[in-house]
């Protein structure tokens, strides 16, 4: 049992959802290689479709790093997705004046719900809970209707297609058809290397660990807990509104049922990426690659043609358990040493 | 100690790996095939028995009986895979199963393109989320599909999606709800129900059948319209606007029912109150009759024909199997329908465009209308006749949903 203690039990639970996102992958290459599951578009599209849950699910790590949790970031898209729709279709606003404001909005959100958690010490679950509905029943005020967005501006940004001219491939219908991504997906992938960059070398993330590994002894450290947990908050509800845009750019529209469900995405792509719910115990980059099994999964599902699209929820509710299990064991290890 | 402790790592690594490997196989896709065994091998029996390679039939024959959950679905992929020449692949993008009229749709369309008439359909249930739809035109692309067609969660946001699909050059026919796209070149068809030709038919009919029974007195009518914004709701409730202006009737009120039974019932009982004259309810759609029945009978009321001594008279829409109930035992006088059946239409249209030919951009879907009441036999919409079929348990009986 000695041994144990020299494995980083951080670095053995990424290693094994990255082992399990290849494993995956690779068996649906031959599984499904007559319907072209090997194309690189395939994989391409686990970004396409994500952009925005990757950033969501990014920043919902950093919140479960320190302890919290945020299951207001749905409804904060939904309602990020209906401003914006609003404010350019209703009300003539440009595309980026409409932007900066939905960002705007997600920063008071995030510094209203960070306030009550960190400085009146109120359950980030109630707190965030509260959050949910009142974005949801926001979107509901602005519009019940569905907002189509045509502004040229955001369908340019959303919509230009960067294409790589490397494995085209001719399709039946006699198109060559070469991989590409949206700008929505860049974004994200930027996103998520500032925060690694952030978490993992910064004072600020290194003090969201520590207290997230344990609150007294990080006050005791001389850490302000209460001002860090604020801005973890205040930066929760930036990104999310960022994760709202690309969500956004993805539909172009809002809606008042849209991303339904979606905080849940985003917890169980971080648990399943080795983030530990009681805190401490973390990494975007698993993250992204829980995110990432779980479009896989998607995948197959549609891939496959007759099954019912409920095993995706079916699935990730059999890895959820596997990974739990995995670290409550870990835990239990490190307990006894 | 360092060498050790890599060592472990490794090994626990490999294991893991390996137990994943079975999660996966077990857990992921290959445990569809392992749950529908049986029909995943005889659908590849059949279509090989389709292309006559009676040495596959047997092999995949005999695989059927294997247990393994993985070869299993692996040779039943290659099979299907091994027709492509022959079979066309359709994605069919549907809203999801909310409703009885959905999955009589769903059903419909499935069993229209099934393995036996030489499709390989791919189906994808969105849940009701638009975003699982933008995922599934995407995979319907990578997977390279002859056609696409898309029954719409959301009427907004499908120029992107769309535009990739006219990209790879694969035709989407679009059911049901209507697409708000920039360009409308970006699906090739679309089909669906005209609502207000179904509000017209019914007023029609209102109208002969009033006409029919010499009744001459006062019509106070009740809409209890649909969910506000609806498209249903937008055309059944226009044609009654225009109706009831042309015809004279008095309408007592108009009120929304969210096309729910139990919203339909609060509403009719707060009009039964405050009017004791109604005697003509104009529901939006089964449920909402339903409702509104219970909240007359609860009144102390009579649903009937007889408006002259006091009935009240209930039309509904949609033609459900349970309204089609109600309307035979003469509860609802008339109940037009609003066809779910889109399977034998789309497969004339898609061997339409895979012979060469045009489509029409829009088009409506064929609906009848149902009433257990033989006085009136037609309805006349302007300057085209409609025939009523008379509903009997045998025509109840025979209708898919």
């Amino acid at each position: 049992m000695k041994k144990f203690k020299d494995i980083d039990t951080n670095k053995f639970l990424l290693a094994i959802t990255i082992v399990m996102f290849f494993v995956m992958y690779i068996a649906g290459m031959i599984i499904f290689n007559k319907q072209g599951f090997a194309k690189p578009q395939v994989f391409l599209n686990l970004f396409v479709n994500n952009a925005g849950l990757i950033v969501i699910a990014t920043s919902m790590t950093m919140v479960m790093i320190i302890g919290g949790i945020d299951i207001s970031v749905g409804s904060l898209v939904a309602m990020d997705c209906m401003i914006l729709g609003d404010l350019m279709m209703n009300k003539n606003w440009g595309a980026w004046a409409s932007m900066l404001f939905v960002l705007f909005i997600g920063i008071i959100y995030g510094s209203v719900q960070g306030f009550l958690i960190s400085y009146l010490n109120i359950q980030p679950f109630i707190i965030t809970l509260a959050g949910m509905f009142f974005g949801r029943g926001m979107t509901a005020v602005i519009s019940t209707q569905m907002i189509s967005i045509t502004n040229e501006t955001f369908s340019a940004i959303a919509q230009k297609k960067i294409t790589i001219p490397l494995f085209g491939t001719m399709n039946k219908h006699g198109k060559m058809m070469y991989p590409f991504i949206y700008p929505s997906v860049i974004i994200a992938l930027v996103i998520l290397v500032v925060m690694f960059v952030v978490l993992k070398y910064t004072k600020f993330g290194r003090s969201i660990y520590a207290i997230g590994g344990n609150e007294q002894s990080a006050m005791l450290m001389g850490l302000n807990v209460k001002k860090t947990k604020f801005f973890v908050y205040v930066l929760d509800g930036f990104l999310a509104s960022i994760g709202g845009i690309l969500f956004c750019m993805n539909t172009m529209a809002g809606f008042v049922e849209q991303a339904k469900g979606f905080e849940m995405d985003a917890i169980a792509g971080a648990v399943i990426g080795g983030t530990l719910l009681t805190g401490g115990v973390g990494n975007v980059f698993g993250s992204l690659f829980g995110c990432m099994i779980r479009g896989t999964i998607e995948s197959f599902i549609s891939f496959q043609g007759t099954l019912s699209s409920w095993w995706v929820r079916i699935t990730i509710a059999l890895l959820l358990t596997f990974f739990i299990v995995l670290q409550s064991i870990f835990q239990k290890v490190k307990a006894k040493n | 100690m360092k060498r050790k402790a890599l060592a472990i790592f490794m090994c626990t690594a490999m294991a893991a790996g390996i137990m994943t490997g079975c999660g996966s196989s077990s857990s992921a896709p290959s445990e569809a095939p392992a749950a529908s065994e049986a029909p995943a091998a005889s659908e590849a029996a059949s279509t090989e028995a389709a292309a006559s390679e009676a040495a596959s039939t047997e092999a995949a024959g005999s695989e059927a009986a294997s247990t393994e959950a993985a070869a299993e679905s692996e040779s039943a992929a290659d099979e299907v895979a091994k027709n492509d020449g022959d079979v066309l692949n359709i994605g069919f993008a549907q809203v999801g199963a909310e409703s009885d009229w959905r999955t009589a749709c769903t059903d419909s369309v499935k069993s229209a393109f099934s393995a036996e008439n030489g499709y390989n359909l791919i189906f994808n249930d969105a849940q009701q989320k638009q975003e699982n739809q933008i995922k599934a035109i995407r995979d319907f692309i990578s997977q390279d599909v002859d056609y696409i067609i898309l029954d719409p969660v959301t009427e907004t946001g499908w120029d992107q999606p769309l535009q990739e699909a006219a990209d790879a050059g694969i035709p989407v026919i679009v059911v049901d709800r209507m697409v708000d796209v920039s360009d409308s070149s970006l699906y090739t068809a679309w089909i669906g129900s005209d609502f207000e030709l179904e509000g017209k038919k019914a007023c029609a009919y209102l109208k002969a059948y009033l006409e029919a029974k010499g009744y001459t007195d006062a019509v106070n009518i009740v809409d209890i319209q649909g969910t506000i914004g609806a498209s249903a709701q937008i055309g059944r409730t226009a044609a009654f606007d225009a109706a009831a202006e042309e015809n004279g009737w008095n309408v007592v009120s108009q009120q929304t029912g969210e096309f729910t039974q139990a919203k339909g019932q609060e509403v009719m009982e707060s009009i039964l109150k405050q009017s004791d004259d109604v005697n003509v309810v104009y529901c939006e759609n089964d449920n909402e009759a339903f409702g509104a029945r219970d909240a007359i009978e609860a009144a102390g009321k009579k649903v009937g024909t007889d408006i002259a001594n006091g009935d009240i008279l209930i039309m509904s829409f949609d033609a459900t199997n349970a309204g089609l109930t109600d309307t035979l035992d003469g509860s609802i006088l008339v109940n037009t329908e609003c066809n779910p059946l889109y399977g034998p239409v789309l497969t004339q249209y898609v061997q339409k465009l895979k012979a060469g030919e045009t489509l029409d951009h829009d088009s409506y879907i064929a609906e009848s209308q149902f009433s257990a009441d033989d006085t009136v036999t037609s309805v006349n919409v302007d300057g085209t006749d409609y025939p009523v079929t008379l509903l009997t348990q045998d025509v109840l009986d025979a209708r898919a949903y």
